[in-house]
């Protein structure tokens, strides 16, 4: 039973710039991904909140602002708390690859620097989700 | 697929999860049976005895009359006055690609943390009457889950998707000022199915024209003309097919004439009132015997669907069925049967032998 891929796109905190969030929440759309887009200046509490209400596959965070440190980790534990620990959170912004590094150690899936191909996230995350289909979860 | 044991357990879960009163369980719940994943059934029979509670309101209107900000402001009152609040808003999947960018949720972040609301965005995946194909069943697990009012936010709408009018208690066109012309109000649709009329963003130029346009429709509908016992001449009043709308519409009595409202949804102006006439519509409902009538006929399409969905499966997916139609198309091709007498042969065959497995001939 094939069922389409439900992913949240958000822009957490006060970055004001959502042209990437727009156009990777339009190529997911465009790869037959149901994809839930919150606007702008969410805060991890309204992203888990959403994630939840909404039975997402995965959380997508644009996170242009530096605060990925905080932001991703928050955003976890929220969804961790209302037992949501099977969601793939991943993102992408203008992010340090040790601070990459040290989000994974932590939970949090892969995320994609400037320049990315929209592509490869759509790859990532439909390998993903076939993998975690596959385990019957 | 780790076997059905899995699955059962996962399902116990989220029915106890569900009982309890976690977000996370309804949530899911709502995904099995959009998806109709395996346990659908099960969970579906488990919520029937539950259902009934809630008041389902449909808001529907073309794109952009403010059907979320309405919503928003509808979920918004009844969360002040301690009610607990479903909203399903749907949006449209592309018939190319399958994907869908649910948008709904931007301007509902107002109401989007209270502990008593539950927002869940839906795609159409394919259905065309502006709601899902399984709209109405997640309205039914909102509904067990306790909810006290249930929101329907449609697609943006034209004229003809009318899926609304067989799920709400109560439906609500909203319409704004560049709506059309009178024209446009006479058409058949979307605008018969209205039990009340929202002009939105009324602070805009030619709102009072359109819902006069649109009152003098319904008076029209309801017989306008002069009153045939109208002794001393024409009375005046009866020719006015505008005010007898009006008039109508503030009576309560065992007809409902819908009114016309006007909101500005961006500062909220003409909500009271709004939310006055759906409590109305309702005590009228209740009053002419109209809500058992309408629950029953949801019943009775629910019966029917599932009846339709049963056959047109074990029908479609029986291999021998499908190899027997293929073997079918070269006489149809040629002209010697026609599509009904290869359905005729089918169907009294599967039909008749009390199972639609194996060949028919």
């Amino acid at each position: 039973m094939s069922r389409p891929i439900r992913v949240l796109v958000a822009k957490p905190g006060l970055d004001g710039h959502d042209r990437g969030a727009k156009v990777v929440a339009a190529a997911l759309r465009d790869a037959g991904m149901e994809v839930i887009y919150t606007g702008l200046h969410q805060t991890p509490e309204m992203i888990a909140s959403a994630a939840v209400q909404e039975d997402v596959d995965v959380v997508g965070l644009s996170i242009l602002s530096g605060a990925h440190m905080t932001l991703f980790p928050r955003v976890l534990q929220l969804l961790r708390e209302q037992g949501r620990d099977d969601v793939l959170i991943t993102g992408g912004g203008i992010i340090p690859k040790e601070d990459m590094d040290a989000l994974e150690q932590q939970g949090i899936a892969k995320l994609f620097g400037p320049g990315t191909p929209t592509t490869a996230l759509i790859e990532y995350i439909r390998a993903w989700f076939a993998a975690r289909q596959a385990q019957g979860a | 697929m780790s076997g059905s044991g899995a699955i059962e357990r996962a399902l116990e879960r989220v029915l106890e999860g569900f009982a309890a009163g976690q977000k996370a369980a309804l949530a899911r719940a709502v995904s099995i049976i959009e998806d109709q994943r395996e346990g659908h059934e099960r969970l579906a029979a488990t919520i029937h005895p539950k259902l009934g509670r809630a008041r389902r309101l449909g808001l529907t209107g073309p794109p952009g009359a403010g059907k979320s900000t309405l919503t928003t402001l509808l979920a918004e009152a009844y969360l002040a006055a301690g009610m607990k609040v479903g909203v399903v808003a749907v949006d449209p999947t592309s018939p190319f690609t399958g994907g869908a960018l649910l948008g709904d949720r931007v301007r509902m972040e107002r109401v989007a943390l209270h502990p008593n609301v539950f927002i869940r965005s839906m795609a159409t995946r394919g259905s065309l009457g502006g709601l899902a194909s399984m709209t109405r069943e997640v309205c039914d697990v909102l509904d067990a889950f306790g909810m006290d009012r249930i929101l329907v936010e449609t697609v943006g709408v034209g004229q003809s998707e009318l899926d609304i009018a067989r799920l709400a208690d109560t439906s609500a066109v909203i319409l704004v000022p560049e709506s059309g012309d009178a024209i446009q109000t006479l058409k058949a649709g979307v605008m018969e199915i209205a039990d009340c009329f929202v002009v939105n963003k009324a602070d805009r130029p030619g709102a009072d024209r359109l819902r006069n346009d649109i009152e003098v429709m319904l008076g029209l509908r309801g017989g306008g003309g002069p009153a045939p016992d109208a002794h001393h001449g024409i009375d005046l009043k009866a020719v006015n097919p505008k005010r007898q709308a009006r008039e109508a519409a503030a009576r309560d009595d065992d007809r409902w004439t819908p009114p016309v409202l006007r909101t500005i949804g961006a500062t909220g102006e003409g909500m009271p009132e709004f939310i006055a006439a759906l409590d109305r519509h309702f005590a009228y409902l209740e009053r002419s015997g109209t809500l058992q009538s309408r629950r029953r006929e949801r019943l009775r399409d629910r019966v029917r669907d599932v009846v339709e969905h049963r056959i047109h499966r074990r029908l479609w997916r029986d291999e021998g069925i499908q190899q027997w139609v293929e073997a079918q198309l070269p006489a149809l091709e040629r002209g010697e049967v026609t599509p009904f007498t290869v359905a005729e042969a089918l169907l009294a065959r599967s039909v008749a032998a009390g199972t639609f497995t194996g060949s028919p001939t």
